[in-house]
């Protein structure tokens, strides 16, 4: 292979967001406790620079570069600028959390911008070995974040139990990767593509390698059964890192569904279309029915996700650019609305106080009217009522199932739904129909609650007038 | 008429008034009133020259409004209003007056997100009847909900959570599958357009199936038997306000379903399964109707008679393909149609009158036990006369508009079959026992207690929104034509449209 100079302006961003991390670990470390803004201050600039570069960087035809392992396309571009915004969104809700409860140091925005690198090149990969890369950076930074809180033995335990889960769900997706390069000789998603045009769609290696990569997309979505993990780490990490788990990386899991199954083994559609119809039956109805049950609201939201994450994979099982769109739409809004559902919740924990019941929610209504009803647009968008942006959400993947002719998979994904709407009202009614528990002052700074309600409204906002952003779905899947 | 978009005007006005009223405030009940008062009171006046303006003699579309919205799904904002849209949304826009003026003295916590609700409803309501597109039609359907949750859950009785949580999710069952059919039937057309479905062919199991799915979203919103039991509960536990417009607007959009939908784009399955919609209004009728005669409550017998009529509604929808086959011919089907048109503008009226009767008896005694009550009319006479005047209209005495409706659908009924006749006039019976018994009970006798001896008889505001509901339930019931001739056309359309067979 010749060596070339790779083209280092398709990794602007990327390269600007390793710097500045770097930088903030530097400087982090001369600042005392009570300059400690600056660390947040230097990450939220960076989170919003490199959305501005990737910003710059759109448009136009794909590109690839480094010798194929990284692809520059719109798709890639729409979904970082997701991820950048969505952490500095939680960043910027989690910050009087984290000082409340003594958390707020340099290295939970090291982490975090770690973390968002390994999303890019999750995003951007254009081969087998840049997935695996940019999903190890990703998932060591989350362990860590998820064990932040060092005196809670939860937070411990959670993260514990998340490594272990994650760390088996890596050492799948790497031996699926050694079986699909077994099959095809190549790691480069082109390449593999190629190969597998040419051959027979029922190939065994093919198919029980497609099997193990299955199974480790699945993890990083939580979709069941591959799920344990999910209850476990969104209740025992702080509510800060639980927003942050529970936003972006859902973003970088729809990549690497993408980049793996579409872009790399599309060929083997009718194989991984079953994989995925059990995988979506089975966390539509778990996740909305063990929602039902739960009286923690992160567990509840956890089993929510789930939920969520198999109305996702309609969306990619449909095998259709359409369907794909509509896939991306879902999870961007759905990321939209697990921000302002969190962000909430953490706007709601005062110092010393976890607001992570549900009881906490009773009688907000009275409390805070405003933060009701945001609450109430998030959950009624959650549940796909209209005209919120849940709603066109889910009109988009069942379109896309329906038009491939799945119509009894979108009969079953409705009922699930109507079992799902269950738990949201609940939610509603406790703000709405109880009396308050506690008349507590609930305080926030200024910018959390503009940029708090900036989220909810986007919920409305974009339900009105959806048309926008699944045209840029649309044009991004092409 | 063509330069000011109404339809838009009168969905959107009373939607971005309700708004404002939410921002008025709760410290500024007397404020939150007045701008609600103001806002349903402008969009009555901008509905009016829908009428005034429609042209009678045209089964097309008029005040059509058209703009792309979703171009990715071919989703468009179109509006547009026929015979049979346009006095369903001047009934909305009447009664949401009513309602405001109903809540006026009576809410007193929460007064702007109490008359912000009901104006966003009605929004939402008008949006329903005008929207030509499925999808729009679908996000006002849904989005009704919301409010309507609230306004049970919040200002509704003791079992008002039980209730609003049953009434979301009945509804919210019943309408994803409509979702679904609607997501079908745009894999064929390759457009959202309800226009655009009413023309597209399809095979008979394909109709059944979507047949069967417009009949469950539907047939919970009529309320039709079996799916009914979300009403009683509703209607007991919500604010009076939200009675009247469950009654006499939210059922309606169950029928108006039926016509828009489930008749002109699966006729053949409608012909097929006529016999089930058929049976189930029927026992409605008349089951519902014995059900209705033991209540002790009173708002749950007019719940109950509320399902009894709206199975009235149905019977003369689907009694159409009977005639046909009876028959041979179409004369006497159009009655059928526009008979279950007419009851259905006509039970808006007398339902929410009544349910504003309860109301009114409820804010002096607190109680809705029949028991409680007994010679009313000597201490309120004027009122004592509007409740007999309202329960007489709902057996349906000629001379109130109550009487056309059922007239006219027992009258096609009879081409279609003697029995199926026969269980429908049961009705008339039926309907006058559990009318007449209650209003026996409530208003005649003699004073039952102390607390009938204090009530104190209607004041201004109360006569104005009874007198007002009496003036129209005469009115129609002597001069229905202003009526039945704008929806002539319309029903006459339908019926040549649905006689034809799509196969």
């Amino acid at each position: 292979m010749d060596f070339q100079v790779p083209d280092f302006s398709l990794v602007l961003p990327e390269l600007f967001l390793l710097g500045m991390a770097c930088l903030l670990l530097l400087v982090d470390v001369f600042i005392d406790d009570a300059h400690r803004r600056v660390s947040f201050r230097i990450a939220q600039g960076t989170l919003l620079g490199t959305a501005l570069l990737t910003y710059m960087q759109m448009g136009g035809p794909e590109q690839i570069g480094f010798s194929g392992t990284f692809v520059r396309d719109d798709m890639g571009s729409v979904l970082k600028i997701a991820v950048l915004l969505a952490t500095a969104t939680g960043f910027l809700y989690a910050r009087d959390y984290l000082r409340d409860r003594n958390l707020f140091r340099g290295e939970y925005y090291v982490l975090g911008l770690f973390a968002v690198l390994g999303m890019m090149v999750m995003v951007s990969a254009g081969s087998l070995l840049t997935i695996y890369l940019g999903l190890e950076l990703l998932s060591l930074c989350l362990y860590a974040l998820v064990a932040f809180d060092r005196e809670s033995g939860t937070s411990a335990e959670s993260a514990m139990k998340y490594f272990v889960l994650g760390a088996l769900a890596s050492g799948m997706l790497l031996y699926g990767i050694s079986m699909i390069y077994g099959a095809t000789g190549s790691i480069d998603l082109e390449t593999i593509r190629a190969a597998i045009g040419e051959r027979d769609a029922g190939n065994l290696v093919l198919v029980f390698g497609l099997v193990f990569l299955v199974v480790g997309v699945a993890f990083k979505l939580g979709a069941v059964p591959f799920h344990m993990w999910i209850p476990d780490v969104y209740q025992g990490a702080p509510t800060s890192v639980t927003l942050f788990v529970g936003s972006a990386p859902k973003l970088a899991a729809f990549a690497l569904a993408m980049r793996l199954l579409v872009d790399g083994l599309e060929n083997l559609q009718a194989d991984w279309q079953q994989m995925l119809i059990v995988l979506s039956v089975l966390s539509m109805g778990l996740g909305n029915l063990l929602a039902i049950a739960q009286t923690n609201i992160k567990r509840m939201l956890a089993y929510s996700t789930i939920a969520n994450v198999g109305f996702l994979l309609l969306g990619l099982l449909a095998g259709t650019p359409e369907g794909y769109a509509a896939a991306m739409f879902y999870t961007i809004t759905y990321v939209i609305m697990v921000c302002g559902a969190f962000g909430v919740v953490i706007y709601l924990s005062q110092a010393g106080i976890e607001a992570d019941s549900l009881d906490d929610f009773k009688g907000l209504n009275k409390r805070n009217p405003w933060l009701a009803v945001l609450m109430l647009l998030v959950m009624f968008s959650t549940a796909g009522i209209p005209p919120l942006v849940g709603f066109y959400a889910k009109l988009a993947v069942l379109k896309a199932i329906i038009d491939v002719g799945l119509v009894w998979l979108a009969v079953a994904a409705v009922v699930f739904s109507i079992i799902g709407a269950f738990y949201y009202l609940r939610i509603v009614k406790l703000m709405y129909f109880d009396d308050p528990t506690s008349d507590a002052e609930i305080e926030g700074s200024l910018d959390t609650r503009v940029v708090l309600s900036a989220n909810g409204l986007a919920v409305a906002v974009l339900g009105i007038l959806p048309g926008w952003l699944l045209g840029i779905c649309a044009a991004a899947i092409g | 008429m063509s330069e000011l978009p109404l339809l838009s005007l009168v969905i959107w006005g009373p939607i971005l008034i309700g708004l404002g009223v939410l921002f008025v405030g709760d410290e500024n009940p007397t404020g939150a009133r007045r701008l609600a008062l103001v806002g349903s009171a402008l969009t009555f006046v901008l509905s009016i020259p829908l009428y005034t303006a429609f042209d009678a003699s045209t089964a097309d579309m008029q005040f059509q409004e058209l703009l792309p919205w979703i171009s990715t799904f071919n989703v468009n904002y179109h509006l547009g209003i026929d015979g049979f849209s346009m006095p369903l949304i001047l009934l909305t826009s009447f009664m949401t007056v009513v309602v405001v003026i109903a809540g006026w003295e009576v809410i007193q916590t929460r007064v702007s997100q109490y008359m912000a609700a009901f104006l966003i409803m009605e929004g939402l309501m008008i949006g329903v009847f005008a929207a030509l597109d499925a999808v729009l039609f679908y996000v006002f359907f849904e989005g009704m909900l919301i409010p309507m949750f609230l306004i049970i859950g919040i200002w509704g009785g003791p079992r008002r959570v039980y209730a609003t949580i049953k009434f979301f999710l009945y509804t919210f069952m019943g309408s994803v599958f409509m979702l679904v059919a609607l997501l079908y039937l745009y894999s064929g057309a390759d457009s959202f357009s309800i226009l655009a479905y009413h023309d597209l062919p399809l095979t008979l199991r394909e109709q059944t199936l979507l047949f069967l799915a417009f009949l469950l979203g539907f047939a919970v919103k009529v309320p039709m038997w079996p799916v009914h039991t979300w009403l009683p509960d509703a209607h007991v536990e919500a604010p009076t306000g939200g009675s009247v417009i469950l009654a006499a607007i939210t059922l309606k959009i169950g029928g108006y379903g039926f016509v828009r939908f489930a008749l002109p784009i699966t006729p053949d399955a409608s012909a097929a399964l006529d016999w089930l919609v058929i049976s189930l209004s029927l026992i409605a009728v008349v089951y519902i109707g014995l059900v209705a005669l033991v209540q002790q409550d009173l708002k749950k017998l007019i719940a109950y008679s509320s399902i009894a009529h709206m199975g009235f509604v149905t019977l003369g929808f689907f009694v159409v393909f009977s005639i046909q086959r009876h028959t041979g011919g179409l004369q006497g089907a159009a009655m059928g149609i526009e008979g279950g048109m007419v009851q259905m503008i006509s039970h808006g009226f007398i339902s929410g009158a009544l349910f504003l009767c309860v109301g009114v008896l409820y804010d002096r005694m607190h109680t809705r036990e029949i028991k409680a009550y007994g010679g009313v009319v000597n201490t309120m006479p004027i009122f004592a006369a509007f409740m007999v005047l309202f329960a007489m209209a709902n057996a349906g005495l000629p001379g109130t508009s109550g009487f056309i409706g059922e007239f006219m659908v027992i009258l096609s009924s009879f081409k279609a079959s003697f029995w199926i006749a026969f269980l429908a006039a049961f009705t008339l019976i039926l309907g006058a026992a559990y009318s007449l018994w209650m209003v026996k009970r409530v208003v005649f006798g003699e004073v039952a207690n102390e607390g009938v001896a204090k009530l104190e008889d209607i004041n201004r505001r109360e006569f104005a929104m009874l007198g007002v509901l009496a003036i129209v339930v005469v009115l129609f019931g002597v001069w229905p034509d202003p009526l039945v001739s704008v929806m002539h056309t319309s029903v006459d359309n339908l019926v040549q449209h649905i006689s034809v067979s799509k196969l």
